[in-house]
């Protein structure tokens, strides 16, 4: 458990190179149980391999990663465990093609959590009624919209009982008109009191649902704060330039 | 012209020789069933293991790697000899005493293994890393992922180069009555020894061809209907 005053996440001086590359310098942030932290920034500074670093997709070079209190960037980790706590979502939402919906979903709580199918089926049933595609239960992912097949991915992942969920530029593949069921999802999840942390390039859902704000440049979170203080009041003239170009693209 | 028909399609030649070539067709189905079956798993065995991450997996990767190449370059005939001629003759216990049909389907296995190897491991390669990503990241391991999602989806991707080798397997059943197995191509040999008309090597040439005609149809079968299904995902 934590003990008062440890937060739920803490990153110190993260730095992960791919080759000559550095994707991330010196990442320092913490997140706290049921906060939802967006990160925003230009594609390629670095938010993805951030995220990926959380649940060891990717191994950072130096720097420290405590999660529920256990740090998880040097001595043994059960890496399975790990990512049991932390869902992920993708952009290409990477659904199983070979498999229905209600296998996509109840593979990993069979598999890791000993469930039995039936309660697997069970408890799959339920997250897709609430993400509102019971009825899709029996399709496999190709007959379904984008929208629907990230919606399942979410429950995909929601269905390992995850503490934190970790949400990587979900909406970044999806028709405009697709988009809103899926923040409508998430905005949900953000009312339920799931800790989370957000890619995204949707600026005005990040103001509405984030408690913090983090703007990424070029590997560095150059900027933290409140939605209200970045998006109307930003310290950096990289935050100021980055906004005014969403701003020009139409995208707040 | 005559003598040509009358060699190798005298309808009283098809009579005699149809039972007897169909005598020694048995054998080849027999030992293309059985090869075909333990290509099916070892195959799968050596195309994982050749995919193993991490150092301390090295040695067995090279084995895989060693195997697949030794056996790849290898005719099926020089294996087959090996087998059928020189195992028995060095005499070891069991090893040495089995019958020329085990040999035949042993060299055979050996041989096909090394190449349905690489037909697994390109299909195992072309499941995009992304599938491998989503797997491990809902906290299932390397063996999980591989059992659940990875290898679901290759293997549907390669059943028709899969299919095409097993053809070249059938056929090359044949080959091993140069050590001495009574297949159809044995019977079709004695049966023209005995008659002076070779309508035996028609006959047996008849049996292949409908063995593969099957295979090859389900083939085209298969390659349609993903064609169709991808077509469908485009839209």
């Amino acid at each position: 458990m934590n003990g008062a005053g440890e937060h739920f996440v803490r990153v110190e001086g993260l730095t992960k190179r791919f080759g000559d590359l550095v994707v991330l310098r010196s990442i320092d942030l913490t997140v706290d149980l049921h906060q939802v932290v967006c990160m925003i920034g230009a594609s390629g500074s670095g938010k993805s391999t951030l995220l990926r670093c959380l649940n060891l997709l990717e191994q950072a070079e130096e720097g420290t990663i405590v999660v529920d209190g256990q740090t998880i960037t040097n001595g043994p980790v059960d890496v399975n465990a790990l990512r049991r706590k932390i869902g992920i979502v993708f952009q290409a939402f990477n659904l199983f093609p070979h498999m229905t919906v209600m296998q996509n979903i109840t593979l990993a709580p069979r598999k890791t959590r000993g469930l039995t199918r039936a309660q697997a089926q069970t408890q799959a049933r339920d997250l897709l009624a609430r993400i509102g595609l019971l009825e899709k239960a029996d399709e496999y992912p190709d007959r379904l919209s984008g929208g629907q097949q990230q919606r399942v991915a979410i429950a995909r992942a929601l269905a390992m009982s995850p503490t934190l969920m970790l949400l990587d530029e979900i909406t970044s593949a999806l028709d405009p008109q697709l988009v809103s069921e899926v923040l409508n999802l998430v905005r949900e999840l953000a009312n339920t009191g799931m800790t989370m942390i957000i890619a995204t390039h949707e600026m005005s859902f990040a103001r509405e649902i984030a408690d913090r704000v983090c703007f990424l440049d070029e590997g560095v979170i150059l900027e933290e704060g409140t939605p209200e203080q970045i998006f109307t009041e930003p310290r950096e003239q990289r935050t100021r330039e980055f906004l005014a170009r969403i701003i020009e693209a139409g995208r707040l | 012209m005559g003598k040509f028909l009358h060699s190798f399609f005298t309808p009283l030649g098809f009579r005699r020789a149809v039972p007897q070539v169909w005598d020694g067709f048995q054998t080849n189905v027999r030992m293309m069933v059985i090869a075909e079956l333990l290509v099916l798993v070892f195959a799968l065995v050596v195309a994982i293991v050749r995919g193993l991450p991490g150092r301390p997996t090295f040695p067995l990767r090279a084995l895989a790697i060693a195997y697949t190449d030794f056996f790849r370059g290898t005719p099926l005939i020089l294996v087959a000899y090996v087998w059928g001629l020189g195992i028995p003759a060095l005499q070891i216990a069991v090893v040495s005493n089995q019958s020329l049909v085990t040999y035949g389907i042993i060299s055979l296995t050996l041989v096909y293994t090394a190449y349905v190897t690489e037909v697994y491991r390109a299909g195992i390669e072309s499941v995009h890393p992304s599938q491998r990503m989503a797997a491990r990241s809902l906290g299932l391991t390397y063996a999980q992922t591989l059992r659940h999602v990875v290898l679901p989806q290759a293997i549907r991707r390669v059943i028709p180069p899969l299919l095409n080798d097993f053809i070249g397997l059938q056929k090359d059943t044949a080959i091993i009555t140069v050590i001495g197995v009574t297949d159809a191509l044995a019977q079709a040999g004695f049966y023209s020894n005995d008659f002076f008309v070779y309508a035996g090597y028609t006959v047996a040439a008849v049996f292949f061809v409908i063995l593969t005609i099957p295979f090859a149809r389900f083939t085209d079968h298969l390659i349609k209907e993903r064609e169709r299904r991808e077509r469908a995902q485009l839209v």
